[in-house]
Parts: C-alpha cells; structure tokens; sequence
C-alpha cells in the first residue's frame, strides 16, 4: 500500500510552517520540539527563522496518558531544556498534531521546569480527530488520512524530511 | 526453564536477581534509567508515572540507605510510598511472611519493595501472588540473604556503562568480602551476561565463595596481582556484622592486604574507577585519599541507583 502521494511534500510543508511563524513568533521564543520528529523540525525551524531561538527536546514518555496500557517505549530520550523555562516565551514544535494527548504530556512536562509566559503550538501536520481542546497556532499542511492509519515523519541520511503513512500501532 | 520474572511476552514483571536475566533485559533497563538521570536535576523533580499507586517498602532486615533510595526513586515516580520495618512489627508479635503480604493486598499493594534475611524470601513472595492470580503486584528484591541485591547490581552497571561505555573490553576486579555480598554476586551476574572478558575476585580464601568460579571469575588472592590493569575497581565492604566464626585475623591485618589505598591503586589503568556499594569503613577496606580522590564514583553511583531503581519500578508498573 503506497499513500505517500497522498501526503503533503515534507520540505514543502516546513517551508510554509516556517513562514507562517516568520515575524509572528516571539524574536527570542524557545523552539521545543517533541521527540523525535518535532525535534528534528525544531533544529531546522531555528536555521530558518530568523533571531536568536534557544532549542529544547521533549521526550513525553513520562507523561503520556496510555502509559499503563502501552508502557514505556524501548528508547526513551533525554528531555532537554537548556534555557529557563519559567518566564520565557515557547514555541512547542510536533511533526503530526492527532487527538492532542502528546500535547497535552508536553505541556504538563514543560510547567514541571517553571511556568513560560506563554505557549505556542506549531506542527507540520494537522490531520483533525482531536480527542482534547488543543488548535495549532501554526500549521504546515492540513490533510486527512484514515483512521487506521498513521502519518510518520523521517529523516533521510542528508537530512531532508519525508512523510510516510504507515498502519496504525506499527510506529 | 520458565523465569518467574517475565510475562510470557518477555516483560518483567518481577526484579528478583538478574541471574538468568537476558542481556536485552538487562540493556533495556539501563537504557531505561538515562532519561530519568535529568529528572533530579529539574525543578519539580517528579514525573507522574505511578501516580496513584502504592508503594510497600518491607524491610525485615535494616537499611537506611537502600530503604532511602528505593522511596526517592517511588516518590520521584509520583507513588505513594508507604515504609514498613518488619523487624519491629507484626512478624515480631508471630504472623508468617505471607499473611503479612495477605494484609498489605487487602489493602491494594500494588509493588512491594523487599529485603529479608533469608535468601528466596522475595521469589517466595512472587510464587505466592502469582499462585493467588495477583498478576497485578510487583515484587522488587532489594537484598535478600546472601543471594541478590538486583537494583544494587543494575546501578553498579550503569556505572561502569556511564563511565566506560561498553563492557566488552573491561577488565573489572571485585575487592573483599565477597563471601557474605549478595551485591558482588548479582553484579558478577550482570557483567558476564553483558560479555565482560575479565571478571576478577579479589580476596582471602576465607572470604570468597568455594565455587566462585564457575561463575567465569578470575580468582586472585594477592591483592596486587588482582589489580593490574583493572578498568574498574569494587570494593566491597567488610560485613563484620555477618561474620560468625574467625574468618579474619583483624581489621587492620585486612587493610594491610586488601584495603585499596593510592599505591595499589596505581596498579590498575591510569583512567581506572573505583565504586563501593556503600555504607563505606575507610581505614577498612579503602583509604580515604582514594575514596575522597579523582578515581572514586562512589557518589554517584548513588545518585544513579535512584534513577535505575525510577527504571525498574515504572517498567514494572508498566508490565
């Protein structure tokens, strides 16, 4: 099953992610992406925009709602949060925004360092079925897929983006 | 043969010794424990994992120390911790290991943390809830008798692991009393299942196990000998307190021959570590210029074992 014409281009859909969030986003706003895949979109949206953007990585494993029901992921990765959370302004940065519960873990994670100023929400992909009140405040591309599908975001060993869809439950 | 700590998917549901331990096991905990390092370093230094569970912490033998870690390791893990010294309580006025076990289900136990005196008391516990179809209840052994002390031999290894990034070089050499160690032990364990080459007890004849080398230990008893080119030195400590009968002539004799002081130190690599699994007798078995000196890990090694003991108990909850 190939639905990858389906999908949006991955450069494409961060060049227009990067320029909605051009000139609105805070000059000094923190870049957070969640593992991994907002974490790869969080290190170039800091090449692309310009101002001095601090980086950050979420790993929301420890915070996830399905946890006694799935576990803990095999590999789970460092937070890291190398600038002071409380009083800063965040841009939180995800590849596939769904039902919102990564985000929901996210921002609790976040209020665990401090408490920002205030908290933004950009992903490259917004595909709907919501399951909590969560809108993105900058989107790359919005598309919809089955529900028994997932979209997943890779990086290609030169570093360019790739949207895949894969069968739900096998990422 | 059926290991009593994994579900037949392969998940742990009970930490009891990591002898028989697969090495993905073992490497999925240590994987497991780096992301829970940062956790003490955060503001909040809790995450919600085991939120709403609770915790027993049944000590029937003491130990401030580990008692102390396994209820940081809960409470970062947003358990409810709850700290029961057997010793002085309800076995003290005639009811058996199991009732009490009984007691602490009936009030929906969901992990009990155990040290006993007797070796096999937590497997005992394990059978018994498994027997009961208490799927549900986790039991992690924090030392039972001379037999094991997993989480002890977990953190050692994550040690070495942190400090030398891989095992399959390593020359590790096990200082003293590894006689009466359940820590030496569980670790000689875990280092050979990772595919350690170089495996050394060092000691006198009367305090090494007889059949300590069919474990695949090198056997020194020339403290010297033992230490050449050593990545990683464990000292163990002196459990005089376990000692029956004249298994030594003196504490100070002890030191003369197996204390590590700078000069024997020397002996191992240049970039060699030193650990100790604590309560350490400087003057016993290590002198303070090396305790205290730029070779020692021993603290920590206690500061990882909270976030391996953090490890062991969400992966538990999570089985």
């Amino acid at each position: 099953m190939n639905r990858r014409n389906a999908l949006p281009d991955a450069e494409a859909a961060l060049a227009a992610l990067a320029e909605r969030m051009q000139g609105a986003i805070a000059i000094d706003a923190g870049l957070v992406g969640i593992y991994s895949g907002g974490a790869w979109l969080a290190q170039r949206l800091a090449e692309m925009l310009p101002g001095n953007h601090p980086l950050g990585y979420i790993d929301v494993s420890f915070y996830r709602d399905d946890y006694s029901k799935k576990g803990l992921h095999a590999n789970v990765a460092t937070t890291q949060l190398p600038f002071e959370v409380g009083g800063s302004r965040i841009v939180l940065i995800d590849d596939v925004l769904y039902t919102g519960r990564s985000v929901r873990a996210a921002i609790n994670e976040l209020f665990d360092y401090g408490r920002p100023d205030s908290i933004e929400l950009a992903v490259l992909i917004d595909r709907g079925g919501r399951e909590l009140p969560f809108e993105p405040t900058y989107v790359g591309a919005r598309v919809s897929v089955a529900k028994n599908l997932s979209i997943v975001l890779n990086r290609q060993l030169d570093g360019r983006l790739e949207l895949t869809v894969e069968a739900a439950g096998g990422a | 043969m059926n290991n009593p700590q994994l579900n037949d998917k392969g998940e742990l549901i009970h930490l009891l010794t990591l002898e028989g331990l697969p090495a993905e096991v073992i490497g999925r905990i240590l994987d497991t424990a780096v992301p829970f390092v940062s956790v003490a370093e955060r503001d909040v230094k809790k995450v919600p994992l085991l939120r709403g569970k609770t915790v027993f912490n049944l000590f029937f033998e003491n130990s401030t120390r580990t008692r102390t870690t396994f209820e940081i390791a809960a409470k970062r893990l947003s358990a409810d911790v709850i700290n029961l010294n057997i010793g002085v309580s309800s076995t003290s006025k005639g009811e058996t290991l199991l009732d009490t076990i009984d007691n602490l289900v009936a009030m929906n136990a969901d992990m009990f943390v155990v040290r006993h005196g007797q070796s096999g008391a937590p497997h005992l516990i394990a059978r018994h809830l498994s027997a009961a179809g208490q799927t549900g209840i986790h039991v992690i052994n924090a030392g039972d008798g001379r037999h094991a002390h997993p989480t002890q031999g977990l953190l050692d290894l994550f040690t070495i692991r942190h400090y030398k990034h891989e095992f399959s070089r390593l020359t590790v050499a096990i200082v003293g009393d590894l006689l009466h160690s359940r820590v030496a032990r569980s670790l000689i364990h875990g280092l050979t299942t990772l595919g350690t080459p170089e495996v050394r007890a060092i000691g006198p004849q009367t305090l090494l196990p007889a059949a300590i080398e069919s474990l695949g230990v090198h056997v020194f008893h020339d403290m010297a000998d033992g230490l050449r080119g050593a990545d990683v030195i464990v000292m163990l400590r002196l459990q005089s307190e376990r000692m029956k009968g004249a298994l030594l002539p003196s504490a100070g004799e002890f030191f003369k021959h197996y204390g590590l002081t700078q000069d024997k130190l020397a002996l191992a690599k240049p970039d060699a570590i030193v650990m100790h699994p604590g309560p350490m007798n400087r003057g016993v078995e290590i002198d303070s210029a090396v305790a205290d000196g730029k070779h020692s890990v021993i603290l920590p090694q206690v500061t990882f074992g909270i976030a391996v003991r953090m490890a062991v108990m969400s992966m538990l909850a999570s089985s």
